[in-house]
């Protein structure tokens, strides 16, 4: 049985792909078949971010419009033998695909056993980002704890509701996750930030993860290496929980709260 | 937050943000599967009934509710109360 699992947000920059590369890279860790494919077409990124990027030779259009097999084109991942990623074309445009090729990869992967699939959308609610979530069986939404990000996200969760296979075959629609980054235990505590409960509560969704701020994020997209992969990590244990999460396990949350600080920190801040 | 951060503390804003989000959030909801002519609709109504009686804009609701295999249209316009001579 496989499940498709989209990471999608509308807003840009908000950590879709850094999401996406860790929750497959969490999911193979425990021994999980994952593909994971890049549907921003012309702006390819996932495979610098899983470090694969000098062993892109076909990509997601080759395989729509038949220039190779869809195994010439998954690229096995150096660190976990059971994870691939699917690159985005970088030449194409959006255009380039379509519901019926998307369909075509799908069950060609569902039919090759994978387990998970995950498709890692564009920002946006253009033809990319609608065929990423077309198929998909859950939804992780990436949002930071800011108004745009947030407003973005409920036009997405909108389109979850209305827009996929499983809203229109009515069984059920997509299952709608909620995934925080850049969460900051301290802005929160002065009143800066809204909190996880605050977000959760504007949108309506259950939490599936919350991921800190933290430098590792960038370090990692630096080295081409998920974050998740770095066991040091307040962040990668913050992944390591969403997927722990999506796998059905209750994991209590982690990281929301500001650490107690002694009393001279507290008095000369720090 | 410590004694040197007390003198150069913006106000917290949070609960700003959340509120306006509430607002817009739930506004955008509603209009969520409406037929987007519905706003044009109600004006050039207005505009209409506005020749033969004299209604106030706030005062026309435009709805369209869904039902097993049919929508319907919903409008209401209330009409303002008779002025007594």
């Amino acid at each position: 049985m496989t499940e498709i699992i989209v990471v999608t947000s509308g807003k840009g920059g908000v950590g879709k792909t850094t999401t996406s590369a860790s929750i497959a890279s969490g999911l193979a860790r425990r021994g999980k078949r994952v593909a994971v494919i890049d549907f921003d077409i012309g702006l390819r990124n996932l495979d610098l971010i899983m470090g694969c990027e000098r062993r892109v030779v076909y990509d997601f259009v080759n395989v729509i419009q038949g220039d190779c097999t869809l195994k010439q084109a998954l690229i096995k991942d150096k660190r976990n033998e059971t994870l691939f990623v699917l690159a985005a074309s970088q030449t194409r445009d959006k255009d380039a695909l379509s519901a019926e090729g998307v369909r075509r990869v799908l069950d060609e992967l569902i039919a090759e056993g994978f387990d998970y699939i995950i498709c890692d959308s564009p920002a946006g609610i253009e033809k990319g980002a609608h065929l990423a979530m077309y198929f998909a069986d859950r939804a992780v939404v990436v949002v930071n704890p800011e108004v745009s990000s947030v407003r973005d996200s409920d036009r997405i969760l909108g389109l979850l509701a209305s827009k996929t296979q499983r809203a229109e075959k009515g069984n059920g629609g997509v299952k709608e996750h909620l995934l925080l980054t850049r969460y900051s235990p301290k802005r929160v505590a002065t009143g800066e930030m809204m909190s996880v409960d605050d977000v959760k509560e504007i949108l309506g969704l259950d939490v599936i993860g919350v991921v800190p701020e933290s430098p590792d994020v960038l370090s990692a997209s630096n080295a081409g290496t998920p974050v998740i992969l770095n066991d040091q990590s307040d962040a990668a244990s913050a992944y390591e929980d969403a997927v722990a999460r999506l796998l059905g396990e209750t994991v209590p949350l982690r990281f929301v709260d500001e650490p107690k600080k002694g009393f001279f920190a507290r008095m000369f801040g720090g | 937050m410590g004694l040197l951060a007390l003198f150069r503390r913006t106000p917290p804003t949070a609960n700003v943000a959340k509120e306006r989000l509430r607002i817009i959030v739930a506004q955008e909801r509603n209009a969520r599967g409406r037929p987007d002519y519905l706003p044009l609709l109600r004006r050039e109504l207005l505009e209409v009934i506005r020749k033969y009686v004299n209604v106030d804009p706030d005062a026309i609701q435009i709805n369209v509710e869904r039902e097993e295999g049919h929508e319907v249209l919903e409008f209401s316009v209330a009409l303002p109360e008779k002025v007594r001579p």
